[in-house]
């Protein structure tokens, strides 16, 4: 059984993304327009320029492209893009322009109600980092959802590991879905339940930076979990899961969203980040992370401390790779609670064990604090926060507000 | 013993089902090998360098990007896939089915293009071997191997050839074109321009966005060749010539846009104090345009030619773009202009088209240059330089054709000698300019670091950070 789905094309939400071709870099070599299969690309004695009802954005100009000018994208209305003699004339790219999407889409409630439970650990409305990016919410209605496609789906927990935790990388195409790290999208399951009525909408956080999974391309990841058992170990399948993790690469999923305007990160430079987290709760974590990697060159400043915990290092997602990042990148701090002949550490201990410099990111004014997992994991960290306060000087209860109303203090716990 | 061909030398021409060919290339690929080691890149062999290599033609494979040591480069043989049906676009055969082997008729005057096109690619290796020795970075000198090693990519396409269709003349051919030397008193490469020496950064970033784009003409007039091998050959490789003039124009593009930034925070535009300041003046870069555009346009060959008729009518050789061209693509009673000295004056006259076609593909080659300095224009504009980058008239400083030897000025009128013995200097470069430019050459090695008198790219290559160790050596 395949599970594509018969739905409303791609481009029929507002948005589109546009392929365009920047003249201020371009030299005019026509590989381009040599590559595209489908004679996408074409010229005048002027610009070289993408014609947007042909382009399908399958990428196959980007890599021969000599200069990286091919690789330019914006976000247009689809019933507006830049014409080719608007193209035609250009000198250099446009920017991009606010658009006025019209009504936005309504929020499903069980979207809001699932949003208002996870972020209860951190007490209240928090608003964004003041230097956030403003995200894009909403863009995508259960009446009209995007259809993404799978081009990746990956196991990230060893063989022998008890948890199938899942790599699953969507391509959004020729469709607009532009996201921030930390915002999450849904997954509409296809069918219907045991009551006939369609399945719910799971929220699952973007894994990747805001310009894709691979850089450049319109595509985002997932880290997701086979739902094997509820939280009281009872066997249950999850429906949502176990349809995304058994997603084979080509298959069509239909996403809603983007959703979330507060656990954002800072943009702007010397701001750090302690983020604390545990299984899949590393998403948005990664995506941050991996946003300050690609910005490395650039000098951005700032110091990323990270508490990841997880059973074992088998089950840890993205252990490989998180391990392999330069210490002076990521104060990493890796807890382990089922190794065996070792002690149980959770991510609470390993803050206390670092406590001088916890201490001294809670007191650093341009630090953020994330904290995704398990709502077990809440308690703890709360606990650790106030003593670590407590051994440097510090008030929790008087900071924790502080954090709060200052958009410093995110929590998303399921 | 059994040697996998496919991974050896990466093709698309079932080099493993061909005995001939196989034994062929095994005995030239050794000789390859000794004059890469002879005259590639100067000191090169152990770096690692990240490179793009070319798999297959589908558009993933083409770039394959990694760190390779030169010498262990995967030259391949690759033809564009073949267009079913193809018919013969031009000439006294238009209409008729391409020819896949070579008629016994034109069999002496295709392996004459093949060879002239096939000495251009090793003699520019050895025009540019030693640069790396003053590169102005890494990202620089990864891009000056990656020319080479495609320059060596592109000899083995017409080896490929030389070898398959044109017998023991092929064979020898082939090695003949690992014999001659750029620049030998006895034994020089066959056209000009190819053997002049490519002294400094300036002049090979000029060289790559002139002659290499002679290049982008020449394979794309036999791209459009009745001899499919030959056709489908030159089209690939015109694909890969796209890096090497975006090599050329972004490294003329940075140089300028060091100097304009040290004019601006120095408020100077005298040529003498841009100099004491480190970077490269814009009266320099000017002459070294003069020199390069007009070297390059002697390669396009004599402007009445009845040998570029003859190539054309018997459809070894098309027009660039020749599918776009709305005419009868025979060019009877057609004329196109050329120009010609009398008494004193340059007048043009109509020529028989078919006679005209390297003034042609030279026109054509020249609306294409002269877009690029449109676009170094802007830099020096946007820096808010009042000073304008031009290409020179077609018969400045001309060697070949019935322009040769004649006096003329950049800006196209025929001058006196005394009149160009003391304008000479302010038109192309001196030794002085050289031995300037010489002065500056030093070699930045440092991840991301960038010599004084060029700015850093804008991005890096294959989306890699500019500060990538894009060479390692080891």
């Amino acid at each position: 059984m395949s599970a594509s789905i018969d739905a409303a094309p791609r481009r029929d939400a507002g948005l589109a993304r546009q392929h365009l071709i920047d003249p201020e870099i371009c030299i005019r070599c026509n590989t381009c327009e040599a590559t595209c299969p489908i004679g996408a690309v074409t010229h005048d004695e002027r610009n070289y320029v993408v014609r947007f009802d042909v382009c399908n954005a399958c990428n196959a100009c980007i890599s021969p492209c000599p200069t990286g000018a091919i690789d330019h994208w914006r976000q247009v209305l689809q019933t507006k893009p830049y014409t080719l003699e608007e193209q035609l004339a250009w000198d250099k790219l446009p920017v991009q322009a606010e658009l006025d999407v019209g009504a936005g889409a309504e929020l499903p409630l069980e979207v809001a109600a699932a949003t208002a439970q996870a972020t209860a650990g951190q007490g209240g409305t928090v608003s964004a980092p003041a230097s956030a990016e403003v995200p894009r919410t909403n863009l995508y209605s259960l009446k009209n959802p995007v259809i993404a496609k799978v081009t990746g789906n990956f196991r990230l927990t060893a063989e022998d590991a008890t948890s199938d935790i899942r790599h699953i990388v969507l391509d959004f195409s020729a469709a607009a879905m532009p996201v921030l790290e930390g915002q999450t999208i849904g997954i509409v399951t296809p069918g219907v339940d045991e009551h006939g009525r369609p399945h719910y909408v799971r929220l699952y956080s973007v894994a990747s930076p805001r310009d894709g999974e691979r850089p450049g391309y319109n595509n985002l990841s997932l880290t997701v979990k086979r739902v094997t058992e509820d939280h009281a170990g009872q066997p249950v399948r999850g429906v949502c899961s176990n349809y995304l993790c058994d997603l084979r690469n080509g298959e069509e999923v239909r996403v809603v969203g983007p959703y979330g305007a507060s656990f954002l990160m800072p943009n702007h430079l010397g701001a750090s980040l302690l983020m604390v987290c545990t299984g899949t709760g590393s998403a948005p974590m990664r995506a941050m992370t991996e946003r300050r990697r690609r910005l490395k060159s650039g000098n951005e400043g700032g110091q990323l401390m990270l508490f990841f915990g997880a059973r074992s290092p088998g089950e840890l997602p993205y252990f490989g790779p998180l391990t392999q990042l330069p210490r002076d990148f990521t104060d990493h701090n890796l807890a382990f609670s089922r190794v065996p002949g070792q002690p149980r550490h959770y991510v609470q201990d390993l803050i206390r064990a670092r406590a001088p410099d916890v201490a001294r990111l809670l007191r650093d004014e341009e630090s953020y604090v994330y904290i995704c997992g398990l709502k077990g994991m809440e308690a703890g960290v709360d606990a650790a926060f106030g003593e670590v306060c407590a051994a440097h000087g510090l008030s929790w209860s008087e900071l924790l507000p502080r954090l709060r109303e200052s958009g410093r203090y995110h929590v998303e716990t399921y | 013993m059994s040697i996998d061909y496919n991974e050896k030398i990466p093709n698309n021409v079932d080099l493993a089902g061909d005995k001939t060919l196989q034994r062929a290339l095994e005995h030239w690929q050794p000789e390859f090998l000794n004059w890469w080691g002879d005259m590639g890149p100067e000191g090169s062999g152990a770096f690692d360098v990240y490179l793009r290599t070319a798999v297959s033609v589908e558009p993933g494979g083409w770039a394959n990007f990694g760190h390779v040591k030169m010498p262990d480069y995967r030259w391949g043989i690759f033809l564009n896939p073949a267009v079913p049906d193809r018919k013969i676009a031009f000439g006294a055969h238009k209409g008729e089915p391409v020819w896949q082997e070579v008629p016994g008729e034109y069999r002496s005057n295709l392996r004459r293009i093949i060879v002239t096109q096939g000495d251009t690619e090793p003699a520019s290796v050895e025009q540019q071997r030693h640069l790396g020795l003053t590169c102005p970075s890494l990202y620089d000198l990864r891009n000056l191997f990656q020319v080479n090693v495609e320059e060596g990519r592109h000899l083995w396409a017409m080896v490929y050839l030389l070898h398959r269709y044109f017998g023991r003349d092929g064979r020898e051919e082939a090695e003949a074109l690992l014999e001659r030397r750029s620049g030998d008193a006895d034994n020089p490469r066959i056209l000009g321009a190819f053997n002049e020496r490519t002294p400094d950064w300036l002049s090979f970033f000029m060289f790559t966005y002139f002659t290499d784009r002679d290049g982008k003409f020449q394979l794309a007039a036999l791209a459009e060749s009745a001899f499919d091998p030959l056709a489908r050959t030159t089209k690939f490789m015109h694909t890969e010539e796209a890096h090497h003039m975006f090599v050329g124009e972004s490294g003329v593009a940075r140089i300028i846009q060091r100097t304009c930034e040290v004019m601006a925070q120095n408020k100077t535009d005298d040529p003498g104090r841009v100099r004491s300041l480190g970077v490269i003046d814009l009266p320099t870069m000017q002459r070294y345009i003069n020199f390069h555009s007009s070297v390059t346009l002697d390669l396009f060959g004599s402007d009445v030619s009845s040998n570029a008729a003859t190539f054309y009518t018997t459809g070894l050789k098309g027009r660039f773009e020749e599918g776009r061209i709305a005419d009868d693509h025979v060019l009877k009673d057609q004329s196109y202009p050329v120009f010609e000295p009398a008494g004193g004056a340059l007048t043009t006259r109509e020529a028989p088209a078919l006679n005209a076609l390297n003034e042609r593909l030279r026109d054509d080659f020249v609306k294409d240059s002269v877009a690029g300095v449109g676009r170094w224009n802007k830099i020096i504009q946007k820096a808010g330089i009042d000073f304008q980058l031009t290409v020179p008239h077609k018969a400045f400083h001309r060697q070949i054709g019935p322009l040769a030897g004649l006096k003329v000025s950049p800006d196209g009128r025929v001058v006196s000698d005394a009149e160009w013995s003391a304008g000479v200097g302010r038109w192309l470069p001196t030794s002085e300019d050289r031995a300037f430019v010489a002065s500056l050459m030093g070699r930045v090695v440092a991840p991301g670091q960038f010599v004084n008198w060029i700015a850093p790219p804008s991005a890096g290559i294959n989306k890699q950070p500019v500060d990538f160790e894009y060479v390692r050596f080891n």
